[in-house]
């Protein structure tokens, strides 16, 4: 089959982006009222409130500065407004942001008040959305494309057809010489084995069993345990049993490749290849993590029917569940029902998920997209101080 | 959404299984008791299974006997143990299975 043409955005840092975003990202919990309003003040522009950003400390503050630096500094961003309450930190995100060359703008509110920032901000935001709009779509190889993938809400579906299917799509990735980053860290009790054996060398497989044996630690100084809340009760409901059933249901997304690296949350691979990255299993956190670490285009397999979008990085849903693909359609971009009833095979349905993963490059919105699903959650690793 | 071909009513298999040796079926429409046909995933080969209770779409059906604690084989893993005897044909899920790995299992 001829390679199809694939067109994106080229950032100033060479990397390949799908989307043209102007964000306005708020540093802190304080500057969402202001954010919102410069996002009301110039339509188009891409809000990202969140709960957080003061107090934090350590490790937990520089996961919060990695995130919001490297949604930022994703491809599918043009440009990005930084608001915060002082100026430190506000300039620490806008410094991130800044090195990959792409015109960003701090704006901090003490001294100002919320309405001078607004006004400051909004006209800033208004030049940063005419620029944009001039920035064409060019041509961009499959390979530069960073993706990933996790499912939710699975079933016994999700193991048995939409996550195969997505294990086609990702082996075709892989082998154009493409970026995939896979995680789900408690998700992969009962298969960690598998994971670990594919693991390209021996320092990878350290670091991977180090993530998970570290979160299972964690896990247990809680004192308490996951059952209950892994699997879900959606999961159950769909017939997943135990956490090992759901567990070689997820890692059937994977493909056949080896595992070339294991990342921390949010941090930006650089061996194109099978990452792992270590990550919560919730939706949103997971895909705000890899947005923040250059994944352009996400793959979702749901089995009882997952609703999740992000901001920056457009979610593909896949199913293979006859009852979810019935009562949910506008949520579903490719319907896979038809493995589950023996109509066509693995290879085919990868070859319908390419189509519409090409689209989706070439500007088709996904369903989440035209739904306006922008879920933005920052991982935490412990309190605020 | 991307529309697939329209489904004909399915003469496929009602449960589908991932390889043999795998000690559960699923189903991939809602069954009810009495005898019904499955097919492996990995090889395409059928089999026939005598359903003892009404399993819905995507729940498991037990493909032979299991004794109490015994192992439960599927994707060629051990998905966990038995809480009980099941029967061939029985419906398997919380209320007879639980995580080998997380022993307070609900």
């Amino acid at each position: 089959m001829a390679e199809k043409r694939l067109t994106g955005y080229r950032r100033p840092d060479g990397r390949a982006g799908i989307r043209n975003h102007v964000l306005i990202i708020p540093v802190d919990d304080l500057s969402n009222a202001v954010v919102e309003s410069v996002a009301k003040a110039i339509p188009g522009t891409l809000p990202l409130p969140h709960p957080y950003g003061r107090l934090q400390f350590g490790a937990d503050l520089d996961l919060t500065f990695r995130t919001l630096i490297g949604t930022g500094a994703n491809p599918n961003v043009a440009a990005a407004i930084v608001i915060g309450i002082e100026p430190t930190w506000t300039e620490r995100i806008v410094a991130g942001i800044a090195e990959t060359g792409k015109p960003v703008t701090g704006f901090s509110i003490e001294r100002h008040g919320d309405l001078r920032t607004l006004e400051m901000a909004a006209r800033c935001a208004a030049q940063m959305m005419q620029d944009a709009s001039e920035i064409a779509r060019v041509p961009v190889e499959r390979g530069e494309l960073v993706m990933s993938i996790k499912c939710g809400e699975s079933d016994t579906t999700s193991g048995l057809g939409a996550n195969p299917a997505t294990s086609e799509a990702v082996d075709r990735h892989i082998a154009a010489g493409g970026t995939v980053i896979f995680g789900e860290t408690t998700e992969l009790t009962g298969g960690e084995h598998l994971i670990a054996e594919r693991c390209a060398s021996e320092e990878v497989r350290k670091k991977f069993q180090g993530f998970f044996d570290d979160y299972f630690a964690m896990v247990e100084r809680t004192g308490a345990n996951l059952l209950g809340s892994q699997p879900t009760q959606g999961n159950i409901r769909g017939g997943l049993s135990t956490i090992e059933e759901k567990a070689l249901g997820n890692i059937q997304k994977t493909g056949t490749t080896p595992v070339v690296d294991a990342l921390a949350p949010a941090e930006r691979p650089t061996r194109p290849g099978l990452n792992f990255m270590d990550t919560s299993c919730a939706a949103a956190e997971f895909i705000t993590l890899t947005a923040a670490a250059g994944a352009v285009i996400h793959l979702f397999p749901t089995g009882q029917g997952n609703i999740v979008g992000h901001p920056v990085e457009p979610v593909i849903k896949i199913t293979a569940n006859p009852l979810t693909q019935s009562t949910m359609s506008e949520h579903i971009d490719v319907d896979v029902c038809g493995l589950l009833q023996l109509e066509y095979d693995l290879a085919a349905a990868g070859t319908r998920l390419e189509d519409v993963i090409d689209r989706t490059i070439n500007g088709r919105l996904t369903c989440a997209e035209a739904l306006g699903h922008r879920e933005f959650a920052l991982t935490r690793l412990y309190p605020s101080a | 959404m991307i529309q697939s071909a329209s489904p004909p009513p399915s003469s496929g298999p009602v449960f589908l299984a991932h390889r043999r040796g795998d000690d559960v079926a699923v189903a991939v429409r809602d069954a009810a008791p009495g005898d019904a046909s499955g097919a492996y995933l990995e090889s395409g080969e059928r089999f026939e299974i005598a359903v003892r209770a009404p399993i819905p779409l995507g729940h498991k059906v037990a493909l032979r006997d299991l004794a109490e604690s015994e192992k439960v084989i599927e994707y060629g893993v051990l998905i966990g143990l038995a809480r009980g005897p099941v029967a061939a044909g029985d419906l398997v899920h919380t209320h007879n299975l639980r995580s080998a790995r997380w022993q307070k299992s609900v």
